[in-house]
């Protein structure tokens, strides 16, 4: 007789909130996951009673469709939701369409899923597709299942980008262990972030020296080298989170333009030549920040410096340089049109969006950041429609409320790193829809707590909004913050009930989060 | 029949299912998940399985019949049918069906057609064989009573 977990274990087994659509044609698979998946988060009730169905050979027990999903909410109990694909008599399979659905379901985003697991063979699509198509577009990580275990198959799901391939059958372990997977792909975006600021920044001025004389002021050597150092900073950090998830204490850094500031200032005040980590962290007075973020801060800092000297091609000092960087703004402003910065974005994002899902193949395991780095900056921004990117967000929207001020004041002096932080938001781009999908914010300027909690917490794992307090970003957005836990869905089934399985109920299904 | 004459029953069946092969790990992991909040479990599974099975018994049956040459069609299919066989644990027939499938994959030697034929016989046979035998063990599962815990040292 199964045991049901005791209830710590199942806290430890399943953090709170974890999603899961499973999407697999074999039914009796679906049940026996669905099974499993309950028990690694046993912990008490079923919301829902197995749902009856008209199938091809009249009406049979059938307790989920071809296509499932799974809410684990945060007092672990598990909300079942099944969704109707095709019921009703037909010719073929009763899941004709089933990787299809899947992906309709996922892309209409009014369900938001953590996790996918699929399995390989599937009637309309392969599996691999479904892979690339869930990678590119959601961004979620994806299991991939199968009975056959060829080690051809295994590397081509690892090439597309699966997290994981799981061999038919499957075993509980390999089950309890899938929320790695989220978290995992959590910590990447974070790090993506932090990388991705100093990348822009690289860009932006790679791209303004184009109108400036010396092109070969990015040099790609330089620049990867410092990538690789802020590899080993991100690879070691990231390591030891992950090697230790059930700890927050090395949460990572935002950098944002306050934070920034606050910086930059402790740098002027104590003297760029007599600057030390320690000086720099007792001066900023900031809590939480820890001497080792100040100081890989500061290292950015530096080449980034170096560089617009190599650009100036003068000594530096403070205010050159942020003379000089006014003068690039303005440059900017004035070359580009708005159009234009918006097709350059544009384009930068689609030509590496499919660049980087091609290699990002055998990167979703392993904590490789050299390879997202190669990701154009446009792509973070507007091809993650998941609400994992709190820190990122907090990022950007607290330019935006800078930018006004830039370009109203162009001729104020504006202080060092400031400027060109707002650069990284490209000045035209009022397109900020994509950021207002978005509705939860994270305060940039603290530390940057994993979303992920083991424990019951007061609002399940994705959905959790640390809502910012950040004042300009108060100002800019109307904030959303999330609906808490899943609710019950008790509403849905009814409708699911009723027997005819029209697709029209897929969407019914998810009328919210 | 008395309860324990029953039981041995029971415990034979169960017994040489997994002795002949026909039964592997896979079902001792389903009858794991049974429990309280599913008390027929793996009898649910079991009957789920045979339903959609026998309905990818009836598509190969069909697909040879009509176009017995198009190996990769069928191939897909046997391979959908080996899957939903890994889900109970049907050792045997999952062997049966990749033998059918290698012959698939040789596709058109000489006398390819009839191996292949042969082999999904085989595959047929041990179907409704593993059928007939889980119908008889469920049967006796029942009439022993449902305190009855099926267990791996069986009773």
């Amino acid at each position: 007789m199964g045991n049901p977990l005791p209830s710590s274990r199942a806290a430890e087994a399943f953090p709170a909130g974890l999603r899961v659509l499973i999407v697999d044609d074999d039914p009796t698979w679906l049940k026996i996951l669905e099974k499993m998946l309950r028990k690694c988060s046993y912990q008490g009730r079923l919301l829902f009673a197995p749902i009856i169905c008209e199938g091809r050979e009249g009406p049979f027990f059938f307790s989920v469709f071809p296509l499932c999903l799974f809410v684990l909410d945060r007092d672990f109990s598990v909300q079942l939701c099944t969704v109707a694909v095709r019921g009703g008599p037909c010719t073929g399979n009763l899941s004709d369409r089933l990787a299809t659905d899947a992906l309709h379901i996922l892309r209409e985003g009014k369900a938001r899923f953590d996790i996918v697991i699929s399995d390989v063979n599937m009637p309309d699509m392969d599996g691999f597709k479904l892979l690339e198509h869930v990678g590119l577009e959601m961004d979620l990580p994806v299991i991939m299942m199968s009975i056959d275990g060829e080690t051809s198959r295994v590397m081509k799901g690892v090439q597309h980008g699966a997290c994981d391939y799981l061999l038919k059958p499957v075993r509980m372990k390999e089950l309890r262990n899938i929320w790695q997977h989220v978290y995992r792909k959590k910590m990447q975006e974070l790090k993506e972030v932090e990388t991705h600021s100093i990348d822009e920044v690289i860009n932006i001025l790679r791209n303004g020296s184009e109108d400036i004389e010396d092109r070969h002021l990015m040099d790609e050597t330089e620049m990867s080298s410092m990538r690789k150092r802020k590899d080993i900073d991100n690879k070691e950090f990231g390591d030891q989170e992950l090697n230790d998830p059930s700890t927050v204490k090395k949460a990572r850094v935002v950098w944002s333009v306050d934070l920034h500031q606050k910086f930059v200032n402790a740098v002027d005040q104590i003297g760029f030549d007599k600057v030390g980590p320690k000086k720099i962290l007792d001066l900023m007075n900031v809590p939480g920040l820890t001497r080792e973020n100040v100081a890989s801060h500061l290292q950015k800092y530096r080449l980034y410096l170096s560089r617009l000297q190599k650009q100036n091609g003068g000594t530096c000092g403070g205010n050159m340089q942020s003379d000089h960087i006014n003068k690039t703004i303005k440059g900017k402003f004035g070359l580009k049109s708005s159009t234009n910065v918006q097709q350059d974005w544009e384009l930068t994002k689609y030509a590496c969006t499919t660049e980087n899902f091609q290699t990002h193949g055998i990167v979703a395991n392993a904590a490789h950041v050299s390879e997202m780095n190669r990701v154009a900056p446009a792509q973070v921004i507007a091809s993650k429609k998941t609400l994992v990117n709190d820190a990122q967000l907090g990022l950007f929207l607290s330019f935006k409320g800078m930018l006004p001020s830039i370009r109203e004041k162009a001729c104020k002096p504006l202080h060092d790193e400031t400027p060109v932080m707002q650069l990284m938001q490209y000045p035209e781009q009022e397109n900020y829809s994509i950021l207002e999908g978005y509705s939860c914010l994270a305060n940039p300027d603290l530390d940057h707590e994993p979303c992920f909690d083991h424990f019951p917490s007061s609002q399940p794992l994705v959905t959790s909004a640390t809502c910012t307090s950040g004042k300009d970003m108060k100002d800019l957005y109307e904030m959303k913050p999330l609906q808490p836990a899943m609710p019950p869905m008790a509403c849905m089934i009814d409708s699911i009930s009723a027997r005819n399985a029209e697709k029209v109920r897929t969407s019914q299904c998810y009328t919210r989060d | 029949m008395d309860r324990s004459s029953l039981q041995r029953q029971l415990a034979n069946l169960k017994k040489s299912l997994f002795d002949q092969g026909n039964l592997d790990e896979q079902f001792y992991q389903l009858e794991e998940l049974q429990d309280d909040a599913s008390p027929n479990f793996v009898e649910e599974v079991v009957t789920l399985f045979f339903r959609d099975s026998s309905r990818l018994v009836a598509n190969i049956e069909q697909a040879i019949e009509k176009c017995p040459r198009d190996y990769v069609s069928l191939d897909a299919l046997v391979h959908q049918l080996k899957d939903s066989a890994s889900s109970i644990g049907a050792a045997k027939m999952m062997k049966d069906c990749t033998v059918f499938r290698e012959y698939c994959d040789k596709r058109n030697f000489e006398g390819c057609q009839t191996l292949c034929l042969r082999s999904f016989q085989k595959v047929k046979n041990e179907h409704s064989t593993l059928r007939q035998k889980l119908e008889n063990y469920f049967q006796l599962l029942r009439q022993v009573g449902p305190a009855e815990k099926a267990t791996r040292s069986g009773k």
